[in-house]
């Protein structure tokens, strides 16, 4: 703890030092996105700043989740010295909003048409008290299944429609000596998946009163103490050597043939791209049996931070930047994700980006939009990782059977909360 | 010594001239403020910050620090954690789990550092080669210890793959991937990287042994076994302090071990207090919870470490 304070203050200081030496016709972005993939989706929107004049200073801070980063931002936030901008997920962009921290971009919002384009469940998460603070960038969806082509033909499979489907899929791959399912035993992979299984289960009503309004006696009703059964189901078809398995990894088995299908989030799609395939003719992208219809979201923001004056106008570049439509487009399509506004193109989007498009402004219609508990966007982040822990410990074994796992789930939802 | 050495040389009666006595005076402040700027520092950020985390700990802080009073809720939360045995709640595993690794890390480190080292000390040849051998793992770093081991561990890409490919296929551990035994790879890992460290600390503890007590002891007719049991491990005690009070502190901090190593077990199986403050401090927003922990691993450490420290210095003077 008291090293870790010491890091912090310590990085703060030196950042504070970078923000006092620095122009004002400058962007500077705390982020996480330094892999390949992330880091060349991020060039566009450098590139489309530079045009305007801007310079871009990053703040990188390496590591998937952004705990580091998170982190960091917490001593920056904290020794006063807001970026002009900071990738966020969430209840955080809510959290910084309540401390009195975060900018307001509503004038730019109106003037670019943002409350109409961009779907009303994200803009719980940009806009705090009526305030626009944050910009959405992309919005990913958890509930796909991803799967081998050559593999899916090999065993004669066809698109599951319903769970028992599924479950008779994997007992053919199985058959035919092929892992059936790919699955990294790390806990939000394994929450992951089970948002998608709630969803199926209980059908969207149900998960939202469940995962989104996190009311008791859907939380410990009969439906979910089935998910939980049907997770176990799953979970009989993942490898021996599953736990502690990275997501990338797991999807590298699929991508290979060693295993039929993946239950992730779009962001494996980046994956396959990067091992050169094709959708519908190396792998299949379908939406978890039984969800068909609905969305399950999460989505990276940029949080606006209350910067001085003489920094806004580098603000409001970056922010009308961000969500305009030939970003949103180019970005997205390196990413892996869909565009956060609803009235953008597909044209270069591949199939699976296509459908994803289509099924967000569907689901955003019809109310069938919700957010990720796994992801942090269904409840705060104290009672997503309480979730994560109960999923995890029912995955493992650490509790045994669905009664006990609801009554777990149950009580550490009400501890967090 | 120095204070010595300038009050005698203020008693010379060429010292009293005005010049000589301001640089006296100065070579007599001169220690303190050099030592002044780590000294401010080790105050404010050691034990400033365990105030501050203290105090935190009685607050509802969140995301961010909150400097209201509230209450030990914090602490009536851990305290019922503890008991939270079916299914084993996050800080009851913490707290077994740093239980079972501190005893075995710093007991296996002892013994076996000590074993090395008495081997080592049999005059033996290529001892130069050997000793930097068993000392080099103290030079990685928590993180490449883990994932090195991680590898190795893993069954399907590790020992027991090879062994597989070698033609030994019912050879069967999978440890890192059981949230029963996650813990003991850490133990494992951890002392691969120590006990030839703690074998340097002991070697030069032999080193140092007078070698005509040993003669007359041999002369008496002793055993090997008795002269290293009667007379060789007691005369080494003050460095079993010193190993014990090393190994301690890096047992109570192997938070990045844990990580790299297993990031954080099945479940969570393998995680430490250390995880746990992390975990509920950065990533759950549950500052006061976190801090509450970090309290609880003070104590615990204090508990332990003072009146060991108390029972062996006081006997010294002896």
């Amino acid at each position: 703890m008291l090293r870790k304070l010491l890091i912090g203050t310590a990085l703060a200081s030196g950042l504070a030092f970078a923000a006092h030496a620095e122009d004002v016709k400058e962007v500077q972005m705390l982020h996480w996105w330094t892999s390949g993939g992330e880091a060349a989706a991020l060039n566009v929107l450098k590139g489309d700043l530079a045009k305007e004049g801007y310079a871009w200073k990053d703040v990188p801070v390496a590591g998937g989740g952004g705990d580091a980063a998170m982190t960091a931002l917490k001593a920056m936030v904290a020794a006063g010295n807001y970026p002009t901008a900071s990738q966020m997920l969430g209840y955080t962009v809510l959290d910084y909003a309540a401390a009195g921290v975060m900018g307001d971009l509503t004038e730019t919002a109106k003037k670019e048409g943002w409350d109409k384009s961009v779907p009303a469940a994200l803009q719980k998460f940009s806009v705090y008290e009526g305030k626009w603070v944050a910009a959405p960038v992309n919005v990913h969806s958890v509930n796909w299944l991803w799967i081998n082509k050559a593999v899916m033909d090999k065993i004669g499979g066809t698109e599951p429609k319903t769970f028992d489907d599924f479950v008779a899929l994997l007992d053919k791959a199985k058959a035919a000596g092929v892992i059936p399912l790919a699955l990294g035993g790390q806990n939000w992979q394994e929450a992951t998946m089970f948002d998608s299984v709630v969803l199926s289960t209980g059908g969207p009503e149900f998960y939202k009163k469940a995962f989104n309004d996190l009311d008791d006696a859907s939380l410990k009703s009969d439906t979910m103490k089935k998910s939980f059964d049907n997770l176990a189901k799953l979970v009989t078809y993942v490898d021996p050597n599953f736990s502690g398995r990275d997501w990338n990894l797991a999807t590298a088995m699929v991508i290979k043939g060693d295993a039929l299908v993946q239950v992730m989030g779009d962001w494996a799609k980046g994956e396959f791209h990067a091992a050169n395939k094709t959708p519908g003719t190396d792998f299949l992208c379908y939406r978890f049996p039984g969800t068909d219809g609905s969305v399950i979201y999460n989505s990276d923001m940029f949080g606006m931070f209350n910067v001085p004056d003489d920094r806004k106008a580098a603000q409001v570049a970056l922010a009308t930047a961000t969500l305009s439509k030939s970003f949103q487009s180019a970005f997205n399509v390196v990413k892996g994700s869909v565009p956060a506004r609803t009235d953008v193109p597909d044209t270069d989007f591949d199939a699976c980006g296509k459908k994803g498009i289509a099924d967000l402004k569907a689901a955003n219609e019809g109310g069938t939009l919700f957010g990720s508990l796994a992801q942090g966007y269904g409840a705060p982040p104290a009672v997503a990782n309480a979730y994560k822990d109960v999923v995890s410990k029912f995955v493992h074994g650490q509790i045994k059977t669905s009664d006990e796992a609801v009554t777990e789930l149950v009580k550490a939802i009400d501890d967090a909360k | 010594m120095s204070t010595v050495a300038t009050s005698q040389i203020k008693l010379t009666p060429e010292h009293a001239r005005p010049r000589a006595s301001v640089r006296s005076r100065l070579q007599d402040a001169l220690p303190k403020i050099v030592l002044a700027p780590s000294f401010a520092i080790t105050i404010v950020f050691v034990y400033g910050f365990i105030l501050w985390t203290i105090y935190l700990s009685f607050t509802n802080s969140k995301t961010f620090p909150s400097y209201v009073l509230t209450g030990s809720r914090a602490y009536q939360r851990l305290w019922g954690w503890t008991f939270d045995t079916d299914p084993p709640s996050s800080w009851y595993t913490s707290i077994t789990n740093m239980g079972i690794f501190g005893f075995l890390y710093i007991a296996i480190c002892l013994a076996l550092g000590l074993f090395l080292a008495i081997l080592l000390d049999q005059k033996i040849r290529g001892e130069g080669v050997l000793r930097p051998i068993y000392l080099y793992p103290m030079a990685l770093s928590f993180i490449v210890t883990g994932v090195a081991w991680k590898w190795f561990l893993d069954p399907g890409l590790g020992l027991e793959q090879t062994l597989h490919q070698w033609g030994w296929t019912s050879f069967h551990f999978d440890w890192i991937k059981n949230k029963d035994f996650v813990i003991y790879t850490v133990v494992i890992a951890g002392v691969w990287q120590a006990s030839g460290f703690i074998m340097a600390m002991f070697l030069a503890g032999l080193r140092g042994i007078d070698g005509e007590i040993m003669k007359a002891a041999q002369i008496d007719g002793a055993t090997t076994f008795q002269l290293y049991r009667r007379i060789v491990i007691p005369l080494l005690r003050p460095i079993f302090l010193s190993a014990f009070i090393v190994l301690a502190h890096l047992a109570i901090k192997s938070y990045d071990l844990v990580v790299a190593l297993t990031s954080g077990g099945p479940g969570g199986s393998a995680w430490l207090p250390s995880n746990f403050m992390y975990e509920y401090t950065f990533k759950r927003n549950e500052m006061a919870v976190g801090s509450a922990s970090a309290v609880i691993m003070l104590m615990t450490i204090v508990a332990i470490i003072v009146p060991y420290l108390y029972s062996e210095l006081r006997e010294k003077p002896r």
